[in-house]
């Protein structure tokens, strides 16, 4: 029988909420974007690709960002068995990271900047997002009775947790002129912060993905076994000395590069594990493929397969120097954060949003479909941006290279495939979760009703 | 199976080896030329107001819609790269920026380019796949 996810209070399914709908703005400004490549000059009096860009990277941060949150706090209250530490508390920070966001996105469509890459908004906007996490720190610190004796996912939401806050503080080290007054320096650290920032969610989101396959499973023993803290401390180590692969190129220290690099071959001992695992559970995949949560965790396996295999030969610096600037980095990124970010998040939103007032919801017949088209849209999407980065690695590496508008040019034609894909991704992720927003949406109105009645 | 307190030493270690690596990072940064040239300075903030890395690209970081500027100065030149901010391009808007904001970009643009090459043709690639310029 699935599990009742009801007895706690909903606001982790607003964070979630919240989430699935920045996914849905984020794809759209995606898919502007890309027709920005098609159409040059496209919309380019008032979203041009300078506004468009961080809308559609911002949105999607968020999306899992929100997601991540949501999907802890939903769990620590069912793993502890209690009700999270302060309601109030999540509540503020609910209400802070929505306002933040809105002013986020709507500095963007003005084109008021001012921050760097992947945080464009102005600076001040990150302290309400230092102000909530914070917020979330000493939620999730106070629910734990004891750090002692603790499962594999308790010490990824701790780490995460940490580490968001730290990696987030010091990607604002640049307000300081010491370290914008050059820019090698304020890129090394700009990207020592952005490599460990995506550890530090990845370790929420990896942690409520074991604690929801323990739960499909009914295996409480894997949380506590020596091989998912050996994973945990090879994710561990990664993410905070694996993060030099972003800047192999860049003049900066030459140990950054080596040890990047032998850090980054423990991550052959995930992959020989992945496929280890596939081997032996074969069966399980036969067993719980019907329940809708465990195939979005199959087929983020699948994708961590790929990614990492992606991102092991981009760790080689002499394979990085031809990848790196090109689109085959952009395919890892979406390979991460769709593939594995967006499924993990989207396995946990099922479980803790598929039984609400009025019951299960019912899968609507087209999600299988959906489920395939959404799958292999993303590997042809992938493809194509892998092919587009093997056209650009060709150009610069030629000796008498022509210039960049006619590389362009040339590589057009795969950015309508790219297209196609993209659109099709998008149109399928929004069949899949059109009904969850519906059906919680319905639920709140119908509550909202029933008890201004009994008023 | 490890104990519990031999997990918690193992984090303890990590820990306490990447503090140690930030904070020597944050001391010994890889430049340690400060830019005295506060006109430079300026044109960072105004690469970052306009949002230029949403679309080019600085040592191959940034956007894909148009070139990597790193070393734009030294191939194009002063001039050129006005002419660039001025008129736009199809892709590109014209951003109208005043004349002290275009000259503080260009000598942020000048100031990165005097920082390094680019280019990734002017590296080795070594026997044991590292790289080097």
């Amino acid at each position: 029988m699935e599990p009742s996810n009801n007895k706690y209070p909903a606001s982790s399914k607003l964070f979630i909420l919240t989430g699935l709908l920045l996914l849905s703005v984020g794809m759209m400004f995606g898919l502007i974007g890309m027709l920005q490549y098609l159409i040059p000059g496209f919309l380019k009096q008032y979203l041009s690709f300078e506004k468009i860009r961080p809308l559609h990277v911002s949105s999607v941060v968020f999306w899992i960002i929100f997601g991540a949150i949501g999907s802890v706090i939903n769990y620590v209250q069912q793993y502890t068995g209690r009700v999270i530490y302060s309601q109030r508390l999540v509540n503020i920070q609910w209400a802070l990271f929505v306002g933040t966001t809105i002013l986020i996105l709507i500095s963007y469509c003005l084109g008021i900047f001012g921050g760097r890459e992947y945080w464009e908004f102005p600076p001040v906007l990150a302290l309400p997002i230092i102000a909530g996490w914070l917020l979330f720190s000493i939620n999730f610190i106070k629910s734990i009775p004891t750090f002692r004796h603790q499962p594999v996912y308790v010490w990824m939401w701790l780490t995460g947790v940490v580490f968001f806050l730290f990696t987030f503080l010091e990607s604002y080290l640049w307000v300081f002129p010491y370290f914008r007054n050059n820019i090698v320096n304020d890129m090394t650290i700009q990207w020592k912060s952005y490599g460990s920032m995506v550890g530090a969610w990845n370790m929420l989101i990896y942690g409520c993905s074991i604690f929801l396959m323990e739960k499909i499973s009914g295996d409480k023993n894997y949380g506590h076994s020596t091989i998912a803290f050996a994973l945990y401390f090879t994710g561990l180590f990664n993410l905070m000395f694996n993060w030099g692969h972003h800047i192999y190129t860049l003049p900066s220290h030459h140990f950054i590069q080596y040890i990047s690099y032998a850090v980054s071959m423990t991550e052959l001992g995930i992959l020989g594990r992945i496929l280890w695992k596939w081997k032996s559970s074969l069966s399980d995949v036969k067993k719980h493929f019907h329940y809708i949560a465990f195939r979005f965790l199959v087929a983020a396996d699948w994708w961590i397969f790929l990614s990492l295999l992606l991102a092991i030969m981009m760790s080689i610096p002499g394979v990085n120097l031809y990848t790196h600037g090109t689109h085959i980095t952009v395919a890892h990124t979406m390979g991460t954060t769709i593939g594995i970010n967006t499924f993990l998040v989207l396995a946990i939103a099922f479980d803790i949003l598929h039984v609400n007032c009025f019951g299960a919801v019912p899968y609507t017949k087209y999600f299988n479909k959906a489920y395939w088209l959404a799958n292999i849209s993303l590997f042809v999407f992938w493809i194509a941006l892998i092919l587009v980065g093997i056209e650009k690695a060709k150009w610069q590496m030629r000796a008498n290279c022509v210039p960049f508008s006619s590389m362009m040019h040339q590589i057009h034609p795969l950015f309508y495939i790219v297209f196609a894909s993209g659109l099709m991704l998008a149109t399928a992720l929004l069949v899949i979760i059109y009904p969850m927003i519906k059906h919680q949406f319905e639920c709140y109105i119908s509550q909202k009703s029933s008890h201004a009645k009994s008023v | 199976m490890a104990t519990d307190r031999q997990k918690r030493m193992i984090a303890v270690f990590l820990t306490a080896s990447f503090l140690l690596y930030s904070f020597y990072l944050y001391y010994a940064m890889p430049f340690k030329r400060d830019i005295k040239n506060q006109e430079a300075s300026e044109g960072k903030l105004v690469w970052q107001r306009y949002n230029c890395n949403a679309c080019h690209q600085i040592f191959g970081l940034g956007g894909y819609l148009g070139p990597d500027l790193t070393n734009e100065y030294s191939i194009r030149g002063h001039d050129v790269i006005i002419a660039f901010i001025k008129s736009g391009a199809p892709s590109m808007p014209v951003f109208h920026m005043t004349e002290n904001e275009m000259n503080q970009l260009v000598a942020f643009l000048k100031d990165v380019d005097r920082s390094g090459r680019a280019d990734p043709r002017t590296f080795t690639i070594k026997s044991n796949g590292t790289i080097e310029q």
